[in-house]
């Protein structure tokens, strides 16, 4: 879960890190009487995703004027496929330099990694091109956290050695999100240093790893759905699929990344377009396959559906039924295409046939199927895909 | 020959008495993995599917001897487990669970540090299979046959995928081993290709790649520096979106690696073959 930056400061202010002083704004009123509260702030769109500066996202607003009219201008907004659901007004501080503070998961070394700049910023990409070892790293012990000598370290390596008190300080705190929240990322940048000398987080991005939302079901009912994203994205999150929406019109469900991704790549490769990426994983249960059926048949611009099927763990004979079962209860009439095999496929298949679905042989054989099937309809309007709604 | 797992490799399942591994314990018995027992806290003492269960690991090691294990526990208890299997001495562990928290899994590579005889499959992989002797985990026995190549894969699906087209154009394998999609795993592809290089039974290669991480170009990176074996390999994913990216911290240590772009290249440059689709890679081998 990708927290957005008004929520990761409260979740930063409860671990004892300073934020500056902000108020969420949902509408030109609220942003009018936050400007009322705080004076002069910054007015930031809030999505989950970076570049939003650059997108027109973030104005100052010195006036209370201003700061209505800049609600107005970015709530709604559309930024890199997030519409923008508030606003974050925030005092704006007085930044003396800007220190980048990151912490994530390296995959290569298989352990977590924190890392501290002293050229933070936008830029902090280029400087880890150009300049890699003005990126001081640390790989902390997953058990036992940074010790206070390897942060000093840190902090030397980094040359900011002035603020060796307070940044060691902070440093423990928000390393406290690891074990404690289950973050992936947790990235103070910038990380301000205020004319007065105090360290306050400029931005804040904090993303929990959903594997671990079992751990965090605080944090799920307090930020989860704030975000209006991609509407199947969101019916398909409520139903607890992995699910991506892409522009084309051929729905996909796949079990296991890797097969969804080849069958992207298959229908790709026989001219067809994805209208979606969507992994059922393991078990793929009737209750499961019905649920990804039902999100990709919400999708008007669908014109077919291609489902590739390998089992392993997962049941032949269950999936057919299910796939029977859902397209029973949703009243499918559009072009459905069914490639199955593993355990316990013959007896998958025989339920496809009984019920009138043809099962494709290979995975690059029901590419070309549901290409060739669902090509008559591409750009013909108004058919739904489905009779009435559920 | 096959690598890490043959007939006599004594085999407990952690997790026996479940749906999932019950199940699967029958497909493996059914092939002839020589399974000595199971494990179920609070059932110790009990038959299972023919074979003893033991409440803990270190109980069934001392009865059985038992020096590989197939972990099919929920998410929630997965990294305890293979901490406990690696404690009583087992050699190989073999993760089936997945949607393991990512935290678990590096405190638990952190701690198999203390134990450098055991190695680790997964989590969240399909396990391994050495056709026609033994396997822990779930690829299906039916798609696979003994024979030469080794197939190794981040990806369970697609490796039944190539494993089938690989048996159905008489091609067979020496050991397949999927070696899962977690960001934090126990076996690369890197170090499998190192055991496949040094199996005489293993003549051909295959692996099966997919976009994130760089796996595949540090395994690229070994075989560049010559190897016996004639490879092909495949990545999934060239089709797929960029993610939507959230911070700096991700793009400063892997900058550019990660693409399918940089790992096919990374392969081309390694003399390795490299296949469009899972359909192609049966005539690029032979």
């Amino acid at each position: 879960m990708k927290l957005l930056e008004y929520q990761a400061k409260e979740v930063l202010a409860s671990l004892g890190i300073a934020i500056p002083p902000g108020v969420v704004a949902r509408n030109p009123d609220e942003a009018a009487s936050a400007f009322a509260r705080l004076g002069p702030v910054a007015v930031k769109a809030q999505v989950p995703v970076g570049g939003r500066g650059k997108a027109g996202g973030i104005k100052l607003a010195r006036s209370e004027d201003e700061a209505r009219r800049a609600a107005e201008q970015i709530i709604g907004m559309d930024i890199k496929g997030f519409k923008v659901p508030l606003v974050y007004c925030e005092t704006a501080l007085e930044i003396e330099r800007e220190i980048y503070l990151g912490f994530t998961v390296d995959r290569d070394a298989r352990a977590n990694i924190l890392m501290l700049s002293a050229k933070g910023g936008m830029d902090i990409e280029q400087v880890a091109e150009e300049s890699p070892q003005s990126i001081a790293r640390l790989y902390p012990n997953p058990w036992r956290g940074p010790l206070d000598f390897e942060l000093a370290q840190l902090v030397y390596d980094a040359q900011l050695a002035g603020l060796l008190r307070p940044l060691v300080a902070l440093i423990k705190k928000l390393h406290r999100a690891i074990p404690e929240l289950d973050a992936l990322t947790a990235e103070i940048n910038p990380l301000a240093v205020t004319k007065n000398g105090d360290v306050i987080a400029g931005d804040a991005k904090l993303e929990i790893d959903d594997n671990a939302m079992w751990r965090h079901r605080d944090l799920e009912e307090k930020y989860g759905g704030v975000l209006e994203g991609d509407p199947y994205e969101v019916e398909a999150k409520k139903r607890n699929l992995t699910y991506v929406s892409l522009d084309g019109d051929i729905g996909i469900i796949g079990n296991g990344a890797g097969l969804c991704m080849g069958t992207l790549d298959l229908v790709q490769r026989a001219g067809g377009r994805p209208a979606n990426f969507c992994d059922i994983g393991g078990g793929a249960k009737a209750e499961v396959v019905e649920n990804a059926l039902a999100v990709i048949l919400m999708n008007p611009r669908v014109k077919g559906v291609l489902i590739n099927v390998f089992g392993g763990i997962t049941r032949g004979d269950e999936v057919a039924k299910g796939v029977v079962t859902a397209r029973n209860n949703l009243n499918m009439k559009l072009p459905l295409v069914v490639r199955m095999s593993g355990t316990r496929e013959e007896e998958g298949r025989e339920i496809l046939k009984q019920n009138g679905i043809e099962p494709g042989v290979s995975g690059w054989e029901a590419a070309k199927k549901i290409v060739e099937l669902s090509s008559p309809l591409v750009g013909k309007p108004g058919s739904t895909g489905r009779d009435g709604a559920r | 020959m096959s690598i890490l797992l043959d007939s006599s490799t004594r085999v407990i399942v952690q997790g026996i008495t479940g749906r999932e591994g019950g199940f699967h314990t029958e497909q493996m018995q059914s092939l002839g993995t020589n399974v000595v027992g199971g494990t179920s806290p609070g059932k110790g003492g009990t038959k299972h599917l023919g074979v003893p269960v033991f409440n803990t690991v270190a109980d069934a090691v001392r009865a059985t001897g038992a020096d590989a294990t197939g972990i099919f526990v929920p998410a929630p208890f997965a990294a305890d487990a293979i901490m406990e299997a690696a404690a009583a001495g087992i050699t190989l562990i073999v993760c089936i669970t997945e949607g393991i928290p990512i935290q678990d899994m590096i405190r638990v590579k952190d701690f198999l540090r203390g134990y450098p005889q055991a190695r680790l499959v997964g989590a969240n992989c399909p396990g391994l299979i050495t056709p026609g002797q033994a396997k822990i985990g779930i690829i299906p026995q039916r798609i696979t046959r003994p024979g030469a190549v080794g197939l190794v894969s981040r990806s369970g699906t697609l490796t039944y995928e190539v494993a089938s087209a690989l048996s159905a154009a008489g091609m067979g394998q020496s050991t397949i081993v999927g070696i899962g999609g977690d960001p934090v795993l126990g076996l690369t592809f890197r170090d499998v290709v190192e055991l496949f290089e040094k199996d005489p039974a293993t003549t051909h290669l295959v692996l099966i790649g997919e976009i994130g991480g760089s796996d595949e170009e540090h395994a690229a990176e070994l075989l560049a520096k010559g190897s016996r074996l004639k490879a092909v390999a495949f990545i999934s994913g060239r089709t797929a979106p960029e993610g939507k990216r959230m911070g700096h911290a991700g793009a400063i240590i892997s900058g550019n690696r990660g693409t399918a772009r940089s790992k096919e290249e990374a392969f081309r440059k390694a003399g390795v073959q490299v296949a469009e689709t899972t359909d192609d890679i049966v005539g690029m081998l032979s």
